[in-house]
């Protein structure tokens, strides 16, 4: 059993006498250094990434045989604005979407971290461990795309018929602003729920409880804008559309003009007070580990 | 656990015994011994769940909420449509309800054990269940019980009563019965493709991302199996048989067959699966090395 240490006052001691490398430039090299380590880690999980692509696919094609029944029971007519091409495409884009931003086992880990005490050692490092997580997740996501990126290309070109193309390039680029931003609101909204550790002995309950919400709201069992609007309306109020529904939107092209810059700041301001949450969490919590280790 | 302990109680007059006669009474004795076995596997159990009160309903809350999930997304669905199929908005909530009893009972029974098994595997603590006097595949499949999975069960059950009220259907008692047969026949089959998928971990460590891979496959089983053709359908019925499992139960209740041949199949595939996870098993047995040792 690692015991934290009672006091952080002899690693920031030393500190002093050592030459002060160039902050930026070693700052940027110390976490390019763990994304690496992270991908190679990662790697010995391809396997496991490969497996869960492919499962996945099952439910996915489930999902769609289900809606095509439902066009056609309505013969064809379209339902809310999406005809069945939309549908289709709506569905593979979120899995996309999804495949790029997910936060794999990151929370499960962070939380075993604090659990085991192993947080103990990034407090006497000069590293910070949001960033640090932050740079593993990155790996965790590359890595998963370089193993589903075959399967998730060859499926989506199996159904190309059904596939829509952004309208332009612009539209493109915003949503990969929009993924990015989802990508971090993902992670940093994970990392606060992981915070719990500090807390309570289980976090699983709560993250499960957390991601029941998020699976309704962000849009992965359907689009939410076939909800009736009042609801659809509600759930802006949320940040769980920013987790999904919104790229997707962005790429095809539901919301554009004014509405998508709106978007995109109230996204970024969600981004910005997950993170907030997240150091605030942090800071919180390590007061909490210090007096039980001391 | 007394009943673990070897062959000493009276009432198992272990395998000398062999004479004609007491042949029935020794069957007898038999199963007396593992349902006392069965007990204390159960009493440990609610042990271990109470240790953990605030949790153990957490997740009972966490079941409940994914389910809730599945309704609203019916719900959704039929905002859009009046039928899937031929299947109509409360014939599906049946199904869903269905199919909910039908995985948490395995969940309840079984889920635990068949995630275990790469565990005992990699950790060579199997050697401790293999020493055991009982069978092995008994102990290692029921050993642990999850007693919050029985409580989500009975919301599935609350749904489908719900359900069958709107359907302004009130079933026979045979009905009943071949409902809860039909839902046996389902459990059987969940548990030997993920036992025999659990087996898996004797070749190799990668097990358990296979067995949770699995889980996923539970998502199918909830929709009607009109919506599926071609090898897509052929494949979950056939090969997988997971648009049997709780389709063809609900069909009994709500929507009759055309032919009593998907009964048939149910029953059939069912106990194919069972002798296959058996095979399964003691090929994988056969080739336990012990980690620690």
């Amino acid at each position: 059993m690692f015991r934290p240490p009672r006091h952080l006052a002899p690693a920031r001691f030393l500190r002093i006498f050592r030459p002060a490398p160039r902050p930026d430039q070693c700052t940027m090299r110390k976490y390019r250094h763990v994304i690496n380590v992270g991908i190679q880690n990662n790697l010995t999980y391809r396997f496991n990434f490969l497996a869960r692509t492919l499962f996945g696919f099952i439910p996915l094609i489930a999902m769609l045989y289900v809606w095509r029944a439902i066009y056609e029971s309505n013969s064809g007519a379209s339902v809310a604005t999406y005809t069945f091409a939309q549908m289709v495409s709506y569905y593979l884009l979120s899995t996309v979407v999804d495949a790029l931003t997910a936060v794999n086992e990151d929370d499960w880990q962070i939380a075993a971290d604090i659990k085991d005490g192993n947080i103990s050692q990034f407090l006497l490092k000069p590293i910070d461990y949001l960033w640090y997580r932050l740079c593993l997740f990155v790996s965790g996501r590359v890595t998963y795309m370089m193993v589903a990126a075959v399967p998730l290309v060859i499926f989506i070109l199996a159904l190309r018929r059904y596939f829509v193309l952004p309208a332009d390039w612009p539209t493109f680029g915003l949503f990969l602003v929009s993924v990015v931003m989802t990508a971090l609101l993902q992670f940093f909204t994970s990392y606060a729920m992981a915070m719990l550790a500090f807390w309570v002995l289980e976090v699983s309950t709560f993250i499960f409880i957390l991601f029941a919400f998020e699976y309704l709201a962000s849009g992965h069992l359907f689009p939410l804008d076939i909800l009736p609007a009042p609801i659809e309306q509600a759930l802006y109020f949320t940040p769980f559309p920013y987790q999904l529904y919104f790229p997707v939107s962005v790429y095809l092209g539901k919301v554009t003009g004014a509405e998508l810059a709106k978007g995109l700041i109230i996204q970024a301001l969600w981004v910005l007070a997950a993170y907030a949450l997240a150091r605030f969490a942090w800071n919180r919590g390590i007061r909490r580990y210090a007096a039980v280790g001391g | 656990m007394s009943a673990l302990e070897p062959r000493t109680s009276a009432s198992n007059p272990g395998p000398v015994d062999n004479a004609a006669a007491p042949a029935r009474r020794s069957l007898r004795a038999v199963a007396a011994r593992y349902l006392a076995i069965y007990i204390e596997l159960w009493r440990n159990s609610l042990t271990r769940e109470m240790m953990f009160k605030g949790n153990f309903l957490l997740w009972i809350v966490v079941e409940m909420l994914w389910f809730a999930l599945q309704l609203v997304f019916i719900n959704v669905l039929y905002l859009h449509t009046e039928s899937i199929g031929t299947w109509t908005k409360w014939q599906v909530v049946l199904l869903i309800g269905a199919s909910h009893f039908i995985q948490q009972t395995f969940q309840a029974f079984f889920l635990i054990n068949c995630t275990n098994l790469s565990e005992l595997v990699r950790t060579g603590k199997l050697d401790f269940l293999l020493l055991l006097p009982v069978n092995t595949r008994f102990v290692v499949s029921l050993r642990q019980i999850d007693l919050g999975a029985f409580v989500n069960a009975a919301s599935a059950v609350a749904v489908m009563v719900y359900a069958l009220h709107r359907l302004e259907f009130v079933p026979s008692l045979a009905q009943v019965a071949g409902f809860a047969g039909l839902c046996v026949a389902g459990i059987l089959i969940h548990y030997s493709l993920m036992f025999l998928l659990a087996t898996i971990s004797f070749w190799t460590v990668r097990a358990q991302g296979i067995v949770w891979g699995y889980y996923n496959l539970f998502n199918i089983a909830r929709m009607p199996d009109e919506a599926f053709r071609g090898l897509f359908k052929a494949v979950f019925t056939f090969a997988v048989p997971m648009l049997l499992v709780s389709n063809v139960p609900t069909r009994l209740l709500a929507k009759g067959f055309d032919s009593p041949w998907p009964i048939v199949l149910l029953l059939g595939m069912s106990a194919v699966c069972f002798a296959l996870s058996e095979l399964g098993w003691r090929a994988s047995i056969r080739r336990y090395t012990s980690a620690s040792s």
